[in-house]
């Protein structure tokens, strides 16, 4: 009798405890970063951020109770690495449910197996620029703003600079760009935009990985343009902005692409970086929520940067904010679909789509202007098209741009529509938006 | 004209700055006939070691750059020791294939040890236009081309007085020609191959400075290796004023296509041009402009 | 004990000239198969069908068609991923432009467009020798990948050149499951490796080895020496032609010039060296190795909890010292090990 009852009372205890067991367990997310190679400060630095905040989420006890445990692989910047990172990584704990391996190619390789693995693939700044489109696109999230939004704010701030769209007419715009997919990426925007406003638009490729320009910046210099875009990535940002020096060309007439204006690029130039400006989606500063983080997780030993000084920098906050809104679409698919727990793909991709960081929720996270607010939706999985100028200043980057920039956002959308039907008919999908 | 001049000037300076590059392998390649493939790795590996030092110790440019010059000797003759010697008589595909793996290795170690950023590298010499040219004759020529064509100049002198005149150049000369006929006069084989590799660590690290002030010290100086391999194929594996002449023949070649043929064919041509260049200058003398000829015997 | 010939008496020359003249060895190639084309597909997870296996295939093809070029007939290459370039992007182009056509038929025409870019390639090697080829080789591997990324019309003028490659369709069933493009890997590799054991037992192989080992000597006996050494580009560049459209169809799912950078022709070079140039098993003992030890290392780092920078590092530096302590061990290769390994099983229990 006594057995019974104490068996009883056993089996009671460990169904009111079992809730508290699920509650417990971690909600995963896969990490194929890189480390290693030409790329590697820039991958230490997004993915250090990245991390950075997932330790402080579960220092604060997690998304209503639920740990974020994540893994990192390293796939060196190469597809075929990248590819088999995401299918080790996609089954691990109980299944992905988020993943973003900051490169274009390794996207491109994995875009087709996260529809059918249901696990959502964000690429913050990269990728497919008409993955925005989330009818043909279920799956993929290019947050924030993508390469095409990116171009058209350009020619914008450039138009701004001059006096207006009008004025950019019979100006002369080189555009200096890596020459791979990623550096003829904004090519369909600028050409259109050319076209529209009357520019003349100077195409100058790069041989990769570009560390030699001399030739370049000899034409650039014959043909004395307005502005430079340099659409660069790795060694050749730095490279163009001490040959622009070596040749007199004004570096406050360059403007880079975001993956061209870090201090990866800046602090190997030495003093002729100075005045060199750049696209970002990090509005440079100080934030409450960084001093939250040196205390919490750097001041209890868990911060993932081997120099604190990076805390704050451009790839740093890139990653911090890639935390950010994966956290929150977590928060928001637990609004809907159960606070507490530990959420499937397709819930949290329902939770990308459905994002709402604005300005007061920025502030309760201590963050308010250090990204764009942004607001999905099936139709739009960038949810925002909005960035900042910045300008370097010999030893930091500040903020030109006192608002948000967003160009010619009609025009981006008809490509996008263009490009991404195309695709669906090639695919054989129809277009529809998920529940 | 103005143009063309500045083109050609900005391209025979970069071609000694090739030049510097491909000095390294063809020491080892003479002494040890071994194509190093490392040479673009120990140019990082010199350059990252030396900034490390600046920032971490806090340590001036010239202090740094004799410890360094300590590390590349150390590395040398860790080199010899571990790679070369347990290789003695392996086929040149052999050989070759382990200095790739040396490569591989000499990266990792050097981002475990310095980390994987990217460094600044400041020499006292600025990287700007020299003045005179540019208001007199609107030519922009970098004074900081002008004094590393001159340091490389000093390294070639250097060099050859070594190879002419001091015992060890005799006994490296006798090792290049022969390595059974050295060994027969007594010339201790192992200590040879250290000092040239040490030699050549002290090459890669004259050109790490170099290229890192130029382009800032980053992953991306092990790509500089692929740039010094059609300067070598022109001026022939085994030749140090080879290696200038080819340097500076590929380096103008190279700026002036891209100028004048590049906008023709959609640009970015600066990647493979060398490489056809001297592809085409191989089926006309297939032993490069000074290699020593080959002879193969039935 | 068991691996002995006695008792097997041939009959016909036909019989004596067999791939595997021992009827163990028949034995166990049969099982081989049974296992590979049956149980794997059955009963293997989709992580290593899709990650571990179809690239192994695939990248054994490629080192293959090296080991008939570098292995078999001495020319050395570094231009191998150019070559997989050219297969993948002409395969793509002719299920583009000819609708119906037949996939397999595609891969075999893209293989014939990468030979012809072999061919004009190897000319070459008729004048230059040794390592002054491999950098010549180099400029192949530069001048393809640029022509893919510059010519808009071999993109299907895509604005951002990377182009979805399209789904494998046979004979109306399509092959997108893990499994099923296991499968169709594993054949196509399986024909293609018999096909080379042939040619480099029959006299192409013969005149390719005389070439490799003295050329002016078999040019006096009276091989061609330009015939021979084309020939020799023409088929390891099919081969790797081959294998970049399987790359891309079956594993990458895109086609993309970056995917074919120096990087790979490097890798492919390594799989030989390691696997053992000159034969067709090391190109699959190659293959295997390093596919197989980026992510054992990376296990095993994660294993020890290694901070992830620190971890990434030492796999690269464990790797290149791995191919020094290979080469300093056994330079003829892994398949050299094995072949010492078959002798020893020989004469198992008996030590000699």
């Amino acid at each position: 009798m006594k057995t019974i009852k104490k068996f009883m009372l056993c089996v009671a205890l460990a169904g009111a405890f079992s809730p508290l067991q699920a509650m417990a367990a971690d909600q995963f997310v896969a990490l194929p970063s890189y480390r290693v190679g030409p790329y590697a400060a820039g991958g230490s630095g997004f993915y250090g951020g990245a991390i950075d905040y997932f330790n402080l989420v579960n220092a604060n006890g997690g998304v209503n109770g639920v740990k974020i445990l994540w893994e990192e692989c390293e796939t060196e910047y190469n597809p075929s690495r990248g590819i088999e990172c995401y299918e080790r990584l996609k089954t691990k704990n109980g299944g992905a449910t988020l993943v973003d391996p900051l490169s274009t190619g390794v996207a491109y390789g994995i875009l087709d197996r996260v529809n059918q693995d249901k696990i959502p693939l964000t690429t913050l700044g990269y990728g497919r620029s008409d993955a925005a489109n989330g009818k043909v696109f279920p799956y993929v999230f290019p947050l924030i703003a993508s390469y095409w939004n990116q171009a058209a704010a350009m020619i914008k701030y450039l138009a701004d600079k001059e006096g207006g769209y009008a004025k950019l007419k019979g100006k002369k715009i080189v555009h200096l760009y890596h020459d791979s997919a990623f550096g003829k990426e904004p090519l369909p925007v600028l050409e259109a935009q050319a076209k529209q406003y009357g520019f003349e638009l100077i195409k100058i490729a790069v041989a990769p990985p570009g560390s030699e320009q001399q030739s370049q910046w000899l034409q650039i210099r014959q043909a004395r343009p307005d502005h430079v875009i340099l659409w660069g990535w790795g060694v050749m940002n730095s490279v163009a902005i001490k040959t622009a020096q070596r040749n007199g060309f004004p570096r406050e007439k360059m403007l880079g692409v975001w993956w061209a204006g870090s201090e990866e690029d800046t602090i190997p130039s030495g003093d002729a970086a100075k005045g060199y400006t750049s696209m970002t989606f990090n509005t440079p500063g100080n934030y409450p929520l960084l001093d939250e983080l040196r205390k919490k997780v750097y001041g209890a030993g868990k911060g993932n940067l081997a120099d604190q000084g990076r805390i704050g920098s451009v790839y740093h906050m890139r990653g911090l904010t890639m935390g950010i809104l994966w956290v929150e679409a977590i928060r928001t698919a637990q609004e809907k679909f159960g606070k507490g727990k530990v959420m499937t793909g397709e819930q949290v991709r329902w939770g990308l789509e459905n994002l709402d960081v604005n300005e007061a929720r920025q502030k309760a996270l201590g963050a308010f202007g250090m990204f764009p607010t942004v607001k999905t939706s099936c139709d739009d999985h960038e949810g925002s098209g909005a960035v900042k100028v910045q300008q370097w200043d010999g030893k930091k980057w500040v903020a030109i741009t006192p608002n948000w920039v967003v160009g010619d956002k009609a025009l981006t959308r008809r490509l996008l529509e263009e490009s991404s039907n195309a695709y669906a008919l090639e695919k054989k999908i129809t277009p529809a938006c998920m529940k | 004209m103005s143009f063309f001049l500045e083109v050609l000037i900005g391209g025979l300076l970069s071609g000694v700055m090739y030049a510097l590059v491909a000095i390294g392998f063809v020491l080892i390649y003479k002494a040890s006939g071994v194509f190093n493939f490392a040479q673009g790795a120990m140019v990082f590996f010199a350059a990252l070691t030396c900034v490390g030092i600046i920032d971490k110790f806090g340590v001036s440019i010239w202090l740094a750059i004799p410890i360094t010059v300590a590390v590349m000797i150390l590395l040398g003759l860790a080199i010899e020791k571990v790679v070369l010697r347990p290789l003695v008589n392996q086929p040149e595909i052999t050989l070759f294939m382990a200095t790739i793996g040396l490569a591989f290795f000499i990266e990792g170690l050097a981002q475990l040890l310095w980390g994987s950023q990217v460094h600044k590298l400041e020499l006292p010499i600025d990287d700007v236009p020299i003045a005179y040219l540019l208001e007199n004759y609107n030519i922009i020529v970098s004074q900081f081309d002008v004094t590393a064509a001159a340091i490389c100049a000093v390294l070639v002198t250097v060099l050859a007085l070594l190879f002419s005149r001091t015992k060890v150049g005799r006994a490296l000369r006798a090792v290049a020609d022969d390595h059974q006929a050295a060994l027969a006069v007594g010339i201790p084989l192992q200590q040879i191959w250290a000092v040239v590799w040490s030699v050549a660590g002290l090459v890669a690290l004259v050109a790490g400075l170099l290229w890192g002030a130029r382009n800032g010290v980053q992953f991306a100086l092990t790509f500089i290796a692929l740039k010094a391999l059609p300067v070598l194929i022109l001026g022939g594996f085994t030749s140090v004023p080879g290696a200038i002449v080819g340097g500076l023949i590929i380096g103008a070649s190279e700026k002036l296509a891209e100028v004048y043929i590049g906008p023709m064919v959609g640009g970015g041509i600066e990647g493979w041009f060398p490489y056809v260049l001297a592809l085409l200058f191989l089926l006309v003398r297939p032993e490069g402009l000074f290699g020593e000829k080959i002879i193969r015997r039935i | 004990m068991f691996y002995r010939e006695a008792g097997q008496f041939k009959t016909s020359y036909q019989s004596d000239g067999q791939i595997f003249p021992i009827r163990q060895d028949r034995y166990a190639m049969l099982l081989l198969v049974v296992l590979t084309l049956v149980l794997v597909p059955l009963f293997a997870s989709a992580y290593t069908l899709s990650a571990i296996l179809i690239p192994f295939l695939i990248f054994s093809l490629a080192a293959l068609g090296l080991n008939i070029l570098t292995g078999y007939c001495g020319q050395l290459s570094l231009g191998t991923a150019a070559f997989m370039a050219v297969g993948a992007f002409a395969s793509f182009n002719f299920v583009l432009r000819i609708p119906g056509i037949p996939m397999l038929l595609a891969f075999v025409l893209g293989g014939l467009c990468a030979a012809l870019v072999g061919i004009a390639f190897g000319l070459p090697s008729l004048r230059i020798r040794g390592f002054y080829l491999a950098a010549s080789t180099l400029a192949t591997q530069f001048f393809v990948v640029w022509c893919l990324t510059k010519i808009g019309w071999l993109t299907n003028y895509s604005s951002s050149g990377v182009i979805t490659a399209q789904k494998i369709v046979i004979l109306g069933y399509t092959f997108d499951t893990p499994a099923s493009k296991y499968v169709l890997v594993l054949a196509i590799v399986a024909l293609m490796a018999l096909l080379a054991k042939n040619m480099v037992r029959s006299n192409v192989g013969r005149s390719w080895m005389a070439v490799r080992d003295m050329d002016v000597a078999a040019e006096v006996i009276g091989f061609r020496p330009m015939r021979t050494k084309l020939l020799a580009f023409a088929v390891s560049s099919f081969y790797c032609g081959v294998a970049g459209a399987l790359y891309a169809y079956a594993y990458l799912g895109t086609v993309e010039p970056e995917a074919y950078n120096l990087d790979l022709s490097f890798r492919i070079l390594f799989m030989i060296i390691i696997g053992g140039v000159g034969s067709v098993l090391g190109s699959f003992l190659g293959a295997a190795f390093i596919v197989l030890l980026p992510v054992f290392l990376n296990i095993l780092a994660h294993a020890l909890s290694l901070p992830t920078s620190v971890a990434s590092n030492l796999e690269l530096m464990v790797f290149g010292a791995l191919i020094i302590f290979f080469l300093i061990v056994e330079p003829h290769g892994l398949a050299r090990l094995w072949q010492v390994g078959k002798e020893k099983l020989r004469l198992w229990p008996f030590p000699h």
